[in-house]
Order: structure tokens, then sequence, then C-alpha cells
């Protein structure tokens, strides 16, 4: 597994660049994951949607798809690809550290 | 003491489910069938409807008749379950109570939360093939159509039988091919995913097929508007697609009482289910079988069969007071259709993407290959559906756990 240094720490992380171990996050690691992704400065939105990531996986074990996000992040899908442009969900999951959202088959 | 067991729908989950335990079960148990209309649409065919291939008659039968004798059948909606009172509000107002809840509601088609997809040019230049009305309205625009741009666009997963839109676009190489225009129609295939399907082997098998049909492929769309006046799919990205005619499969939903059921349903309306046993994850004494389910494997008819013998077998040990048998796999199995009168065949579980080889066995049906065989099978199939599927038998030489042999995982490894 490759690794990756954030905020002093390193982190080991998958090909893509997510997370396998979420508890090796912290709040400090996101903006420097978000310059790297191509994102400018986090704002209070942006936040919002990687805190809400974050709530998600810790109870239900799996990062929640763009639409599900659209439904229950207080972020609509339109603003969601304001914030993550390409793909908010996998995006937010990189920046919030928890690893990639199971797909659908 | 007599048992209560309510099965909501009586689509092929519903039906195949109270079946195989109206067998399974001896007569002290009550199963009750609830369903808002009395039509049970075969929905493979409606792939073949838009090219003339099925007629709508022939797609639907009455879902009361499908029952075996002992199963009461209630013609009317569902209101919304009470999960902690153990009962099912009905629409008409009848409320019935139970010992185990089976909820086989299917998936719903939410077109309105495409932006502009219900507005303009619904039903005249974009269309669904998944349901009866858009696949009728369908045939009709292809027989009218002369020339210019088809678009194919999956909006999102999960979708029902995901593999039915590229079916869409083989088989309109075909049907074009046939009347002898298919120089004047430029085909394309829109797709939210980055490749033409969800696991890697399949996905370039599957792009070599669009590409040798001369069907376009574009990925990693997400459709965020379909402007059915000016003819063009907007992504959220702003890129555009522009089209003559659209045939769009809308992104599905739960029940909508599943929705009105406050703590059953997910945030898409399906019901978190551990994807071995088939018990939801909201109750112990609510079972989840077919699309409803929130479980990682496709919507599709195949699934929801085997899904019927683990699930039945959960049920009787439920109310014997025993351990649940955890053994379903995700097995899949689905005929793909590729035009002029072939098909391939993918078999698949949650831990096993599509790969070549044959199926059962290596001297079976040939996997991830075209072939007349195939074709044939899926042909069949719609025989086996009313005959063997929805009764709740076994099919001969199919098994619930997906088969090993005949399968060539090597070609899987390296793969992302």
């Amino acid at each position: 597994m490759p690794t990756k240094l954030y905020a002093g720490t390193e982190v080991t992380v998958t090909d893509e660049g997510f997370f396998t171990d979420p508890g090796q996050w912290n709040e400090d690691m996101a903006p420097e994951i978000a310059r790297e992704a191509g994102i400018g400065d986090l704002s209070a939105r942006h936040w919002q949607v990687i805190e809400f990531m974050r709530t998600e996986f810790a109870e239900k074990g799996s990062g929640p798809t763009v639409r599900a996000l659209g439904k229950t992040s207080g972020v609509s899908v339109k603003e969601l690809y304001q914030l993550f442009p390409k793909g908010p969900a996998k995006l937010a999951a990189r920046i919030a550290g928890i690893p990639k959202p199971r797909g659908c088959i | 003491m007599t048992k209560r067991i309510v099965i909501l729908g009586g689509g092929t989950g519903g039906t195949l489910a109270a079946n195989r335990l109206r067998r399974a079960l001896d007569t002290e148990c009550e199963i009750t069938v609830v369903d808002r209309d009395d039509d049970h649409v075969y929905q493979p065919g409606l792939l073949f409807l838009p090219f003339g291939l099925a007629h709508e008659d022939d797609l639907v039968r009455s879902r009361r008749r499908q029952l075996r004798e002992g199963i009461a059948y209630r013609d009317s909606g569902v209101d919304h379950v009470d999960v902690e009172a153990n009962v099912v509000h009905l629409a008409n107002g009848e409320v019935l109570g139970y010992d185990v809840l089976v909820i086989a509601t299917g998936a719903r088609l939410a077109p309105e939360e495409t932006e502009g997809l219900t507005g303009a040019g619904w039903l005249s230049r974009t269309f669904s093939f998944y349901d009866l009305p858009g696949a009728t309205a369908l045939a009709r625009a292809l027989r009218e159509f002369t020339g210019g741009r088809i678009v194919v666009n999956v909006v999102d997963l999960p979708i029902k039988c995901p593999v039915a839109p590229l079916e869409f676009c083989f088989l309109a190489d075909w049907y074009f091919h046939e009347r002898g225009i298919r120089d004047r129609v430029r085909l394309t295939y829109v797709t939210t995913l980055d490749g033409a399907f969800t696991t890697p082997v399949a996905a370039r098998s599957l792009a070599g097929m669009l590409q040798e049909k001369g069907i376009e492929l574009v990925t990693e769309f997400n459709t965020g508007e379909v402007d059915g006046e000016e003819g063009k799919l907007v992504s959220y990205d702003g890129r555009e697609v522009e089209f003559d005619l659209a045939v769009v499969v809308p992104v599905h939903g739960g029940a909508d009482c599943v929705e009105r059921s406050w703590g059953l349903g997910d945030a898409l309306g399906f019901v978190p289910t551990d994807e071995h046993t088939l018990q939801s994850e909201v109750r112990d004494n609510i079972f989840v079988i077919g699309d409803a389910a929130a479980v990682p494997t496709s919507k599709a008819g195949s699934v929801t069969h085997f899904e019927g013998e683990v699930l039945v077998r959960n049920v009787e040990r439920y109310l014997a007071g025993q351990e649940l048998d955890a053994s379903f796999d995700g097995h899949t199995n689905c005929f793909v259709e590729s035009g002029f009168g072939k098909a391939l065949l993918i078999d698949f579980n949650y831990d096993t993407e599509p790969v070549p080889g044959h199926y059962p066995t290596s001297v079976g049906l040939p996997l991830l290959k075209e072939s007349r065989l195939n074709h044939l099978g899926k042909l069949m199939f719609s025989w086996l559906y009313w005959h063997s599927l929805l009764p709740g038998r076994n099919l001969p030489g199919v098994s619930t756990a997906m088969p090993r042999a005949g399968k060539r995982f090597e070609v899987a490894q390296g793969g992302s």
C-alpha cells in the first residue's frame, strides 16, 4: 500500500488515494488532500459535506452516493458538483479520509 | 398457533416467495400477498417491445393467478408499515397484523428527479423503456424514425437490470440494419460509469462490442438535465450531448410505501438488508427480497430467484427460533441480448466479477461471448419465468450458489 504525508503524519492510502484506515485521518489533513485533488480552499459548505460523510461512514460502514448525499446532507446534487467537481461522492470521501464508496452493480 | 406472514408486492419476488413459503410451511401459517393492481408484467420483455419483438398483451398476466392455492390476496395499495406495532396499513383502510413481513415492493422509476426529463418532449422525443407506457410509445417512435442521433442514457445507479441499456443499444443497431437505414442513424451510449459496465472484465468486452457495432460510448457523464425541446443532455459539469431521440433510464428509488414507513427505508427508499441472510436490518421479523433490498448486487429477476431459496429457509428458521442461514452469495445470471439472433451470458456474485468461460460447467453455455445458444436461452426464459420461477421451483441445472467450475478466473487477474 502506498503512503502519503498529510499534516506531518504518514498515512496509508489506496492507489486511488483513499484512506485505508479512517482512524488515521484528522481535520488538519483535509485542506491538504483537497489541494492535491484540485479543490481550492475548503468552505463551510465543503466542511458540511465532509462531516456528513464521516458521520455516515461511522454509522453505516460506507460513504453515501451522490444521490443519497443530495437527499440527506442538506446540500443539493447541483451544489455538490460545484463544490466537488467531477465526482462529489468520491472526492468528498477521499478528503474525508474514508474508503471509496461502494459502487452499485 | 397460527402465524401470519404478510408479503408486500405481487411481482417476481413476492410471488415466488409466497409460493415457496406455501409449500414449505404447514397450513397453520396464513400467507397474504398485497398489491395495488392485478397486472404482473414480465419485465424482461420490455426490452423487446420497442423493436416490435414483443407485444404488450403477451407480457401481462394476472398477479393473483400466479399464486398457489391457500394464499390470500389483497387488491390494495399499501399506505405504510408500522414496524413498531407489526402492522401494515393498507390504502383501503384495512390493517393487517403480521408475525413475519416480507417486503417485495421492488424499485420505482423516478424520472421526475432529473430536471426536464418529464417536461417537454417526454414520451415524444425522450423515452424510457422501463415500463409499458414508455416502451410502447418508444416502439411507435422507432418505427417512424428515419435518421438522426439516438442517445441511450443511464442517469445513475442502481437501476433494474443494469445490462438492459446496453442490450437496447445492440438491438437498436440490429433494428436499423434490418430496416436498411443503419448508416443514417448515429447511436451513442451515455453512462454515469467510467466504462461500459460496472466490473472491469465485462466492461472491456462490452465496450469492444459497442465499438464493433459503431456505437459511441460517453462515460462519466452525470446527467443534470434533459432538455427535450432543444434535444440535449446536460451534465452537472456542463458537458452536452445532443440528440434527436433520447432513451433515458431514469433513476430508481424504493416503493413509495417504504418511503412513507418510518424507519424502514434508506435515503433512496430501499430497505437495509443483511446481504447473506436477507433479514432486514430494521427488525428481525422483516425480510426483504428482490429489488426492494439494499444489497450490493444487481437488481434483476435472476437475483430474486436465487434469493428465494435462502429467504424461505430463513423465514422458516426465524419462526422456529433457529439461527439463520447466511448463505446468499449475491448470485446473478443475465443473458445479454446482442442483436442478430445472438446473446452473451454473464454469471457472477458478490465476490466474483463476470469472467469468460462456460456456465454452469466447462461444457455449458459460453460466458461473456456472443452465441446463438444464449439467445435461445433468453427466449426460453420467458416460459421458465411463468412456469418454474414464479411457482417457486428450482430450475434444472441452475444452483442458487454461483458455480465456479467452467469460469476462467485468471482473466480477472491483473484487472483493477
